[in-house]
């Protein structure tokens, strides 16, 4: 019997044969924390050592409420610089480096690897399995005891493949499939699994698009996802990896718990009404919906082709008067891109705001919250009742060419019109 | 390891932002400011109704979403001593445990746990003695019981490294 990526690559992890649901304990290759750092180091303050098991270990990067807004963000962050420099850990990202929000980091700086196990204090610490890496979400107090002992224990996790097939039609994009089939299995669609993500269409996708899916296995609640390194994942690493690294493919023959296959030839916009990701629709049903703020951004929409769509789509445009439309690049790198390319000057031409790289919005507690009774219409990746600010306000998921071209409009509107 | 409580009921999905909202994710709060945000967005009554002991049950999916670990250290500080779901969120369940908060995964019978019912659950045993009978808790690794006999993972790995593990 074959094994599963999973299967493989723990079993290489601990240098024996392990099956799914074989408790192991391993040593990550990285464990990421942003602004919870400051929390983190006060858990290992509790344990009581001297040191670090390996300060290189850490990745620590600044993005959830940057630039400090309140006073007790900015002692969050200055906890955080202090620590730093105490233990001297290399890989620390601040706002004069080139950094952003920290699953767009780790890949640009290229730590996300093929075949590394890389552990994080965020749930999309997923993201990285779309470069073939083990990566999974950890609570603080499990980040705060790698940094002391190095290890942790997982659970070798059952594995889900999810084939998808078929060419999309103009104006859906990566979104508009993950949503889909969060809204098909659910919520909890893949619990405590690794999605292995295959098939043409992912295949034919780039890098920037393949992370939408890895990013989302989270809202499905998976431990990690997958997709298989090729000949892009190695193009985008090229002067980027920090490391060596050893490509894992799952076998042929290994065995899943289910296998999903879903053809997106004929697929809609997709829309994720409140409050659950899985609450999806196609943009037919919510067509005329009035809003007040659009966001484009964050770790699942904030690259440079989800700019590029909605800029493209904006040029020359005005925004309705009856929105506000918010954008937050990735990253530096990425705000850097956008402003050569000219989509920075286009947004804020059209009437949308251009902020800094970081979360931004993205889970109300920095900027750009929502008032009672408002609407948001969004490229995040959770609808979570209260996520952006008042809980009496509603978020709604979708594409940033959705989200673009609904903020002309001012109402939910089908991109399709304007691409085709 | 014997729990005896009141029970509070909630259904499927109860996510981690309506459990413990971001706004509060980044501050650096006591225990008792902790407590007093428990289920703010989902259940106003909650802080004031909950009792020390209490237990919680639920549908599936419990704690999904973030992996803020507040959403399991409020409930605990709050008084809440276990919580019985048909399933968790693997991040909600680590953090529970590694908080010293029982998590136990009942998929078949959690249905039949009534708001209100005083139950009791006996770790060493397995079972949870409730008004509708008694039902067997499924078996936990090694690592989960080890973590829960030493009162979470913080005191689990002080131990460990006091032993010079
Ligand atoms: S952009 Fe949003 S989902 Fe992504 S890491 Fe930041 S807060 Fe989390």
């Amino acid at each position: 019997m074959g094994k599963t990526f999973a299967e493989k690559i723990f079993s290489k992890k601990v240098g024996h044969d392990v099956s799914k649901n074989d408790i192991v304990t391993i040593i990550p290759d990285y464990v990421m924390s942003h602004d919870n750092s400051a929390a983190i180091s006060k858990i290992f303050g509790e344990l009581e050592v001297d040191k670090l098991y390996d300060p290189n270990m850490l990745i620590i990067i600044l993005d959830h409420t940057v630039p400090a807004s309140q006073v007790k963000y900015a002692v969050n962050h200055k906890i955080i610089r202090n620590f730093v420099k105490k233990y001297g850990i290399m890989h620390f990202y601040d706002l004069n480096s080139m950094g952003g929000i920290c699953h767009q980091v780790l890949p640009e700086q290229g730590y996300a690897l093929p075949g590394k196990i890389i552990v994080g204090s965020d749930s999309h610490t997923t993201t990285y399995g779309a470069f073939g890496a083990f990566s999974a979400g950890i609570g603080r107090s499990e980040a705060a005891v790698i940094w002391a002992t190095g290890k942790i224990w997982l659970k070798v996790p059952e594995s889900l493949k999810i084939i998808v097939k078929g060419k999309l039609k103009q104006g859906v994009s990566a979104k508009d499939i993950v949503l889909h089939i969060i809204g098909k299995i659910g919520a909890d669609g893949a619990l405590y699994q690794s999605v292995e993500f295959s098939g043409e269409t992912i295949e034919n996708m780039t890098i920037a698009s393949r992370m939408v899916f890895t990013n989302m296995v989270a809202e499905m609640g998976a431990k990690n996802g997958y997709i298989a390194p090729d000949e892009k994942t190695f193009e985008f690493l090229k002067g980027r990896a920090v490391s060596n690294y050893e490509v894992i493919y799952p076998d042929e023959d290994a065995e899943y718990v289910d296998v999903l296959e879903f053809n997106v030839s004929d697929l809609d916009p997709q829309i994720a009404a409140p409050h659950t990701v899985d609450n999806v629709k196609p943009i037919s049903e919510f067509e005329g919906k009035l809003f007040n703020q659009g966001l484009i951004g964050s770790c699942t929409n904030g690259r440079l082709e989800d700019l590029k769509e909605a800029a493209e789509i904006l040029k020359g445009k005005k925004i309705s008067e009856n929105v506000r439309l918010l954008v937050f690049p990735a990253s530096k790198e990425v705000y850097i891109q956008a402003l050569e390319a000219g989509y920075l000057k286009i947004f804020m031409e059209s009437g949308a705001l251009v902020l800094n790289p970081g979360c931004g919005p993205c889970l109300g507690a920095h900027e750009g919250v929502l008032a009672d009774g408002e609407v948001a219409l969004s490229t995040t990746n959770r609808n979570f009742k209260g996520r952006m600010g008042s809980p009496d306000s509603e978020i709604y998921l979708a594409s940033p060419a959705t989200v673009a071209a609904s903020a002309i409009e001012g109402k939910f509107t089908n991109v399709r019109k304007y691409v085709e | 390891m014997i729990i005896k409580g009141k029970v509070w009921k909630y259904g499927d999905d109860i996510n981690t932002d309506v459990i413990y909202p971001g706004r509060y994710t980044y501050q650096l709060l006591s225990p008792e400011e902790m407590a007093s945000h428990s289920m703010e967005d989902l259940d106003k009554e909650f802080v004031k109704k909950v009792g020390k002991g209490d237990i919680i049950a639920a549908g599936k999916n419990f704690g999904m979403g973030s992996s803020r670990e507040q959403a399991a250290k409020c409930l605990k500080y709050s008084g809440i001593t276990a919580i019985i779901a048909k399933s968790f969120s693997r991040i909600y369940f680590r953090n529970a445990i590694n908080a010293g908060l029982l998590a136990i995964t009942l998929p078949e019978h959690v249905g039949k746990i009534e708001e209100g019912d005083i139950i009791e659950i006996n770790l060493e045993e397995r079972k949870i003695k409730t008004p509708k009978g008694e039902f067997e808790i499924p078996q936990f690794p090694k690592e989960v019981i080890e973590i829960l006999n030493d009162g979470g993972l913080i005191e689990h790995t002080k131990k460990i490294i006091r032993d010079g593990g």
